[in-house]
């Protein structure tokens, strides 16, 4: 493997495979630092890894499973010469190109004209005390992971959003009973999701609901709810308790040289283009708004076009 | 599948634990389950490198579910290390090597 690089891209869920096959066909030779295994979202091919199927991305009439979809592209990125590096991106000196990125991977740092950051976002936890504890037993980020292991038990997911909703809808093949905490009157989940979650028998709704303690020594026995309207309080028995509060973009390697707004998305201007000459960023790391798969897919395609002008003008 | 890893089952698990000479790591997965598929390569690359002074495994939980419930394993992949019959060290959730290799460092 070369250690300079005309594009490095960081991040392999739809936006850096979208961005390195575009920068391949462009025939910029681009590196993808693609992440380390684990079982959040923070690993190659990034938060549609952890999901099953995936029904609204343009051009599967069935519908794909997640890690299906990531697989293909990252073929598709391959068989045009994109090269991908397993390993995490520990900093980039910054603040002109060419820069040195130090990695997991090496001692060695890499050089790249340019960089195309695409780190995306990673789940947000409920900041409760014992949840640290108890994770992997009853506390989960990952119903695809984890569901079955609540086979004919009481389980609960908060929040009230897609993610939320397919994770309940999903757990429903194995729970007695879902239990779907959110802190609203209404969902912010597709019409579509809300139907199918309103028709599913197995789904209660705790409406104007916070998780605010949970409960158990070995594993969760408990949680609390704090109703959000009058403060009352009541306790709910689950085994499992499932969290899909939304995401926070992964940039805070980037907080000292990339801007961003105060909750860590960094700001792109004239498409992909941040306050860093050569540092482009596309994908969940600058999009509070729209955060699809193929929103993400489209801005990655953006930084590759913006970087390959870019690198042309140089 | 390395030729260094084997296969465990329920029967016979207990015994298999109780008699080996070397520790024995045991991969608690699925088919289902994402991040096993990502985990078991590395867990393959253990079993060949660490050959020496560790022996590996894998154990299906969908086929074996009394071990997976006499282990509580609520979360896969989960790693188990076996130290003269009894669990020494648990990793839950993939992880890169190199975190692995650390866990089990102190152990074997």
């Amino acid at each position: 493997m070369q250690d300079s690089y005309n594009v490095v891209i960081v991040g392999s869920g739809p936006a850096g495979l979208t961005a390195a096959i575009y920068a391949a066909r462009a025939q910029l030779d681009p590196l993808v630092i693609e992440g380390e295994p684990s079982s959040t979202s923070d690993q190659p091919g990034g938060q549609l890894m952890l999901t099953t199927e995936v029904e609204n991305y343009p051009g599967f009439v069935d519908g794909i499973m997640g890690p299906e979809l990531m697989d293909t592209l990252r073929k598709q990125a391959s068989r045009f010469g994109a090269q991908f590096l397993p390993g995490k991106v520990l900093s980039i000196s910054n603040p002109s190109s060419p820069f040195e990125i130090f990695t997991t991977a090496s001692p060695a740092p890499l050089t790249a004209r340019s960089v195309i950051i695409a780190t995306g976002a990673k789940p947000v936890m409920l900041g409760l005390e014992n949840e640290d504890k108890l994770l992997g037993h009853g506390v989960s980020t990952c119903a695809t992971c984890d569901g079955f292991f609540f086979r004919e038990k009481e389980i609960a997911v908060v929040g009230g959003g897609d993610s939320a909703l397919e994770e309940a809808l999903f757990l429903t093949r194995f729970a007695t009973t879902v239990h779907l905490i959110h802190r609203r009157h209404e969902l912010r989940a597709s019409k579509i999701m809300q139907q199918r979650a309103f028709d599913n028998k197995k789904i209660v709704i705790h409406w104007n609901s916070i998780v605010t303690r949970l409960f158990g020594d070995v594993s969760l026995s408990e949680i609390e709810l704090t109703d959000t309207t009058d403060q009352h309080t009541e306790q709910l028995s689950v085994e499992g308790l499932f969290v899909a509060i939304g995401h926070t973009p992964n940039t805070s390697i980037f907080r000292d040289t990339i801007d961003m707004d105060s909750d860590g998305y960094i700001a792109t201007h004239n498409g992909t283009y941040t306050n860093i000459e050569g540092v482009f960023a596309c994908g969940d790391v600058q999009d509070r708004v729209y955060r699809q798969a193929i929103t993400s897919a489209g801005s990655g395609c953006m930084a590759a076009i913006d970087c390959e002008r870019w690198l042309a003008e140089q | 599948m390395s030729d260094n890893v084997i296969t465990l089952n329920d029967s016979g698990f207990d015994e298999e634990i109780a008699t080996s000479e070397l520790p024995i790591l045991v991969d608690f997965w699925a088919d289902w389950c994402g991040p096993c598929l990502k985990l078991a390569p590395i867990v393959d690359e253990i079993a060949q490198e660490e050959a020496h002074r560790l022996r590996v495994a894998k154990l299906n939980i969908d086929q074996n579910p009394e071990t997976q419930r006499k282990f509580e394993v609520m979360s896969i992949p989960t790693l188990i290390l076996f130290k003269d019959g009894h669990p020494v060290a648990r990793m839950v959730g993939a992880k890169p090597k190199r975190h692995l290799l650390a866990e089990l460092q102190d152990h074997i």
